[in-house]
């Protein structure tokens, strides 16, 4: 039997499922566990790199597949759905936070009625495969499965550490693959229904996952996703609903075919989709769900922050974004995506917790990324999708980074990362090339804010590009410090025991090589794979968005990189340089962690970094923050549904 | 190509003796302001002849790596620029050399060191925004990113983009660490923390950190007289006159004013930044 | 080009009356001028060439002078200001004053007075010009050698009150020395040329004979 891609995707949305039982059966981390996670893991991310390769090497291969037996898939999906309603009802009646039956009854029950009475379309098409598809499914097969993997070993550190909570990893681990099989799900299905079962699948999954260790703490801030997160479900249900019964059209690719101008009514649907991503990718002021997952143990931190759960929201941006263009919803997105970058990265500076900082770069990175796609340009959609591949590699790697750190330092606060590369320097330089790669020069990050920059001048947002200034102004503060604090060389410091086993140093390694090798074929994925996207998003060719010359100095600044180190080795060889204690006022007391005080006592001596909590603290600015988003966004829901109707 | 190379060696061979002599000049100017008779005009080339002569010591052994990046990026920065490059590149290569200067300034653990680092960091966080604003005014005024597109226009950039030169003078003071806003190596001030940033620098390390800012020096007048330049070979003389202009008023601004809290430069930076540079960028697309 | 047309300078106050350091911030001044021999108070060891000491250092100060001088690298020379920091002054015969600063670290000009007069401390730092011309010339050769390839983080200066002992004075700057010396040895086996000159700090092991001619006009 030959593979054929639409085989290979349905192999990619049932097989995680399989696996997620079979992980929920092997109770206690063993050996075997490892062995099957690794054997599954691998197979899944292969056939996805085969499907990645497939689709991007053949040239114009959109692949809209009509499932015959769909009848049988249509009875799950429903299935499935009230089986998520039932568990968050119980789970919900259980701790007693009755809000969320409300919001999940209002998102699912008119959705069911609509199937149940015959009144949903039966579209053209139900997976879809096309090259944004194709680079979705890389992410989430590459880096998704990584940390899965990396999950299996940190699970059983983290209950060596945390004897406290009750070891029911099988139980996390099968959510993982559960959730990794509905984001393929996600990406490569076309018909409205099942976007919105695998949709609900993720905030379910979500809730679960914050959950896990079922501390009053865990509890709330799951549930506080939840509603968010079932408030952007209702979105996309009533949205499904009213392009089924209204516009009589029941799949993603033919609402985006649509153009707005001859039809307003089509705005109402695009703007409840576009409602519902700015509460997955955790824009103002839906932030604070994405904050309050940290509790949770880290591999699903690093999955819900960087390769699935907020990308859902955005990769939803980049598919309505040719409509998005000179809308006024289009124009609220961008705002909301500009806003949230700038504010974030200010709460970003005031954070000292190794995995909020990385929270609120996300959130803020997000912003920045729907402000992209909200503008409906070509180089908008261009940057978002840049933004999107790099900001997954960098900041999944951070993520389990800050995991192992913690497994060995027993924190993750920044503070404690002073000197790191002396104490843990295998850790420390993967930890500094992932942080460079958020925001130094030649790596995509960076490279992709600059193609961002352009778009927003170019669709003459001022406002944005303002944003996108001050915003890049405070990115550069928060990281830069933390680099600094990892840089930073104790004298008689000594190197700490480096717990990371081996099968986590599996995920760190591929994930850091990535993000070099990104760096240097950063042109060819121009050209293979996001150039594609937009040929496609905007059903026409799309001339080079980065010019040449502009590829030549970048790659000199790569190839600087590199050859920096190697030459100031070169250059130091000669150099007869003495070795001083820094420079204490004359007062050092041995060595530059103390000092001999006025009584002739010797003081530990530590400098901390800057927080400015006085100016920008998360009490000051988060709530007005809120506020302001939150009114944006009614105003935003008012006027395109008040407008149209 | 050629000529590009050409200018790419001018900027390289020239810039730290014109960097230099620019930093003489402001020397002697000050002294003068203050009634006094000053260095000679040659005393920073004599400074750096010193520190190379001398030994270094350093506090570890990657400081020295991070202060050759910081001359590095600094020059490929200038070289950027005047070899006619993308005005955003230029500046994002920037801000990656000031990050290293930075990062040597960390990696010492020493605390005027760190509370330079940590200045130098908010000076960035002030003049970031400008910087980028400028190159994007640049691009509303002249159609294109490039510098080599952006001096042949046929009238000077200034003309449309003044609110933009202000803001842009007001952040050189940050940039070239003078009074009110010589935060981070504490310019005149040396007893309040020591010398920041350079504090635990020596030695020919601490030599080349003075030529990396004599590169950076010359590359934020180039940027300068970028508002003046036009097709007609006159514009250069008028932008270089306005360059001097500009930086003895930078000198006597530097003279006049006591420094200032650093949440002071931060609001106040920001609050030019929006006030002039944003008014022109929103008249700038609102007549485009 | 000469190196001594560009001295640095550290001031440190080894408790003093005051009086001299005054004097020596006034130099500073814009009727002194000193910038115009490119003297520039830096406040930090690590660039400067220059140590002006003041007061008669006590048991406090000492470790402190001691280290500051150690983290200034070669060529450097150390000058004396006032008659406390040149053999104590007025307070020698105080319990806790070590009478001057050559008790400490070698001093290679010393500039009387009390307080000090900003002309003869410009004097006395023109002398110390000469000086650090000279030691330039030692610091070459011995760097030719080798000697600073030596891994000095080892040297701890951590000395109280009590640690104190007249005998061992030098201790921090000797063991410097001894670092110099072990390296100028295994050169030596190494079969290279014998090092001719002593390595710059040598030369001043010997502070004996106060050298008091130097600020004739105070």
């Amino acid at each position: 039997m030959t593979i054929t891609i639409p085989i290979a995707v349905e192999f990619l949305i049932i097989f995680p499922f399989v696996m997620a039982v079979l992980m929920f059966c092997i109770k206690k981390a063993s050996l075997l566990r490892n062995i099957i996670a690794g054997l599954g893991g691998f197979s899944i991310m292969a056939m996805a790199i085969w499907v990645g390769v497939q689709v991007l090497s053949k040239a114009g291969s959109t692949k809209n597949t009509y499932i015959t037996n769909a009848e049988t898939y249509d009875h799950i999906i429903m299935g499935g759905e009230i089986l998520l309603m039932c568990i968050v009802i119980f789970l919900s009646i259980k701790y007693k936070k009755y809000y969320a039956i409300l919001l999940s009854l209002i998102g699912t029950i008119p959705v069911l009625w609509m199937d149940l009475t015959g009144k949903a379309i039966t579209g053209k098409s139900h997976l879809r495969v096309d090259y944004l598809s194709a680079v979705m499914i890389l992410i989430v097969g590459i880096v998704g499965i990584l940390i899965c993997i990396y999950a299996c070993g940190y699970m059983k550190d983290y209950h060596n550490h945390h004897v406290e909570v009750e070891d029911r990893s099988n139980y996390f681990l099968a959510l993982l693959f559960v959730f990794i099989g509905a984001m393929f799900g996600l990406i490569s299905s076309d018909n409205l229904g099942w976007v919105y079962f695998f949709w609900e699948i993720t905030s379910v999954c979500s809730f679960l996952l914050i959950g896990y260790t079922r501390t009053e703490e865990a509890v709330n801030n799951s549930f506080r996703a939840l509603w968010m997160n079932l408030l952007g479900g209702c979105g996309v249900g009533f949205g499904l609903m009213y392009c089924n019964m209204q516009l009589g059209i029941a799949n993603l690719s033919q609402l985006t075919q649509i153009i707005p101008r001859t039809n307003m009514l089509v705005m109402i649907p695009v703007t409840l989709f576009a409602f519902a991503a700015l509460t997955k990718s955790a824009q103002f002021p839906f932030s604070r769900w994405l904050l309050g997952a940290m509790v949770a143990p880290t591999p699903s931190s690093a999955l819900l922050h960087s390769a699935t759960m907020v990308k859902i929201g955005v990769y939803m941006l980049i598919r309505l974004s040719p409509m998005l263009a000179g809308t006024f919803t289009g124009i609220m997105i961008t705002v909301i995506g500009g806003f949230t970058f700038f504010a974030a990265s200010l709460l970003a500076i005031t954070v000292s917790d190794g995995k909020k900082v990385l929270a609120y770069s996300t959130i803020s990175n997000l912003g920045l990324i729907t402000a992209c796609a909200g503008t409906g340009t070509t180089e908008g959609v261009w940057a978002a999708t840049m933004l999107i591949l790099f900001h997954a590699v960098s900041k999944s790697l951070l993520f389990q980074t800050v995991g192992d750190i913690e497994n060995c330092m027993h924190s993750r606060d920044i503070e404690d990362m002073h000197g790191l590369i002396i104490k843990l320097p295998r850790l420390a330089f993967i930890m500094i090339i992932g942080i460079c790669g958020m925001f130094m020069a030649p790596f995509g990050m960076l490279v992709s804010k600059w193609a961002a920059l352009k778009s927003f001048v170019d669709s003459n947002s001022v406002w944005l590009v303002l944003f996108l200034v001050f915003g890049s102004g405070s990115t550069l503060f928060y990281w830069a410090k933390w680099l600094g604090k990892i840089c930073t060389v104790i004298h008689q410091s000594y190197e700490l025991e480096d717990i990371t086993p081996r099968s986590e140093m599996i995920s760190l390694f591929p994930l850091t090589v990535m993000i070099i090798v990104m760096c240097f074929a950063f042109p060819w994925m121009s050209n293979n794979m996001i150039q594609p996207v937009l040929n496609e998003a905007f059903y026409k060719k799309i001339p080079n968005v980065i010019g040449g010359s502009d590829v030549v100095i970048m790659m000199i600044m790569v190839a600087m990189i590199f050859i920096i180190p190697i030459g100031s080795r070169i250059l130091s060889i000669g150099k007869k340089s003495k070795m001083t204690m820094s420079y204490v006022a004359g007062v050092n007391a041995g060595d530059d962690r103390h000092y001999i005080d006025s009584f002739g006592k010797s003081r530990p001596l530590y400098m901390s970094n800057w927080y400015m909590t006085e100016y920008f603290g998360e009490d000051k600015l988060l709530a007005p923050c809120i506020v302001i988003s939150a009114i944006i966004v009614i105003i935003m829901l008012i006027i395109v549904i008040g407008g149209s109707i | 190509m050629a000529m590009t190379f050409c200018k790419v060696l001018l900027y390289i061979l020239l810039a730290p003796i014109l960097g230099g002599l620019m930093e003489g000049i402001d020397r002697v100017v000050s002294a003068r302001m203050q009634g006094r008779q000053g260095p000679p005009l040659m005393q920073p080339f004599y400074d750096v002849y010193k520190l190379l002569a001398k030994q270094t010591t350093v506090v570890n052994s990657i400081q020295i790596l991070f202060v050759i990046a910081y001359l590095i990026f600094t020059v490929f920065t200038g070289a950027l620029f005047f070899g006619g490059g993308d005005m955003l590149l230029v500046f994002f290569a920037l801000s990656m050399s000031e990050v290293m200067m930075v990062l040597a300034a960390y990696s010492t653990n020493g605390p005027y060191s760190a509370l330079g680092a940590n200045r130098e960091l908010l000076q960035m966080m002030c003049y970031e925004p400008m910087i980028l604003l400028v190159a994007i005014g640049f691009y509303e005024a002249g159609g294109s990113f490039m510098v080599n597109d952006l001096v042949n226009v046929e009238s000077p950039a200034v003309f449309k983009i003044p609110g933009m030169l202000i803001g842009f003078l007001f952040i050189l003071t940050i940039k070239f660490r003078k009074s009110p806003f010589d935060m981070s190596t504490s310019h005149h001030a040396h007893q309040e923390m020591v010398k920041g940033l350079t504090s635990d620098i020596s030695g020919s390390n601490l030599a080349l950190y003075e030529i990396a800012e004599w590169y950076d020096e010359v590359l934020m007048m180039g940027i300068v007289a970028m508002f003046f330049i036009t097709k007609n070979p006159i514009s250069i003389v008028v932008a270089i006159v306005c360059c001097i202009i500009f930086y003895l008023m930078e000198t006597l601004i530097d003279n006049i004013f006591p420094r200032v809290k650093y949440i002071v430069m931060l609001v106040s930076s920001w609050v030019v930044i929006l006030v002039t540079a944003g008014t022109n960028l929103l008249i700038l697309s609102v007549i485009n | 080009m000469k190196i001594s047309k560009s001295p640095w300078v550290l001031h440190y106050d080894g408790s003093s009356c005051n009086g001299c350091d005054i004097e020596v911030l006034a130099t500073m001044t814009p009727l002194y001028d000193v910038e115009r021999f490119g003297i520039i108070n830096t406040g930090n060891p690590k660039h400067a060439d220059i140590l002006l000491l003041t007061g008669g250092i006590n048991a406090q100060t000492a470790p402190v002078v001691r280290q500051l001088y150690n983290q200034m690298p070669d060529p450097k020379v150390v000058i004396a200001c006032g008659i406390c920091s040149c053999d104590g002054g007025i307070f020698k015969d105080c319990y806790n004053i070590l009478g001057g600063s050559d008790k400490v670290v070698p001093v290679d000009v010393y500039v009387p007075g009390c307080a000090v007069r900003p002309e003869a401390l410009i004097d006395g730092v023109v002398k110390a010009l000469a000086i650090l011309e000279e030691k330039r010339v030692k610091v070459k050769e011995s760097m030719k050698q080798g000697y600073c390839t030596v891994d000095y983080s080892k040297i701890a200066v951590r000395m109280k009150a009590e640690d104190y002992d007249p005998t061992t004075q030098y201790d921090a700057v000797l063991t410097e020395e001894a670092l110099r010396e072990q390296a100028e040895v295994k050169i030596a086996q190494t079969n290279k040329p014998a090092p001719k000159p002593a390595a710059p700090a040598a030369a001043n092991a010997q502070p004996a004979a106060p050298k008091k001619d130097e600020g004739g006009n105070a």
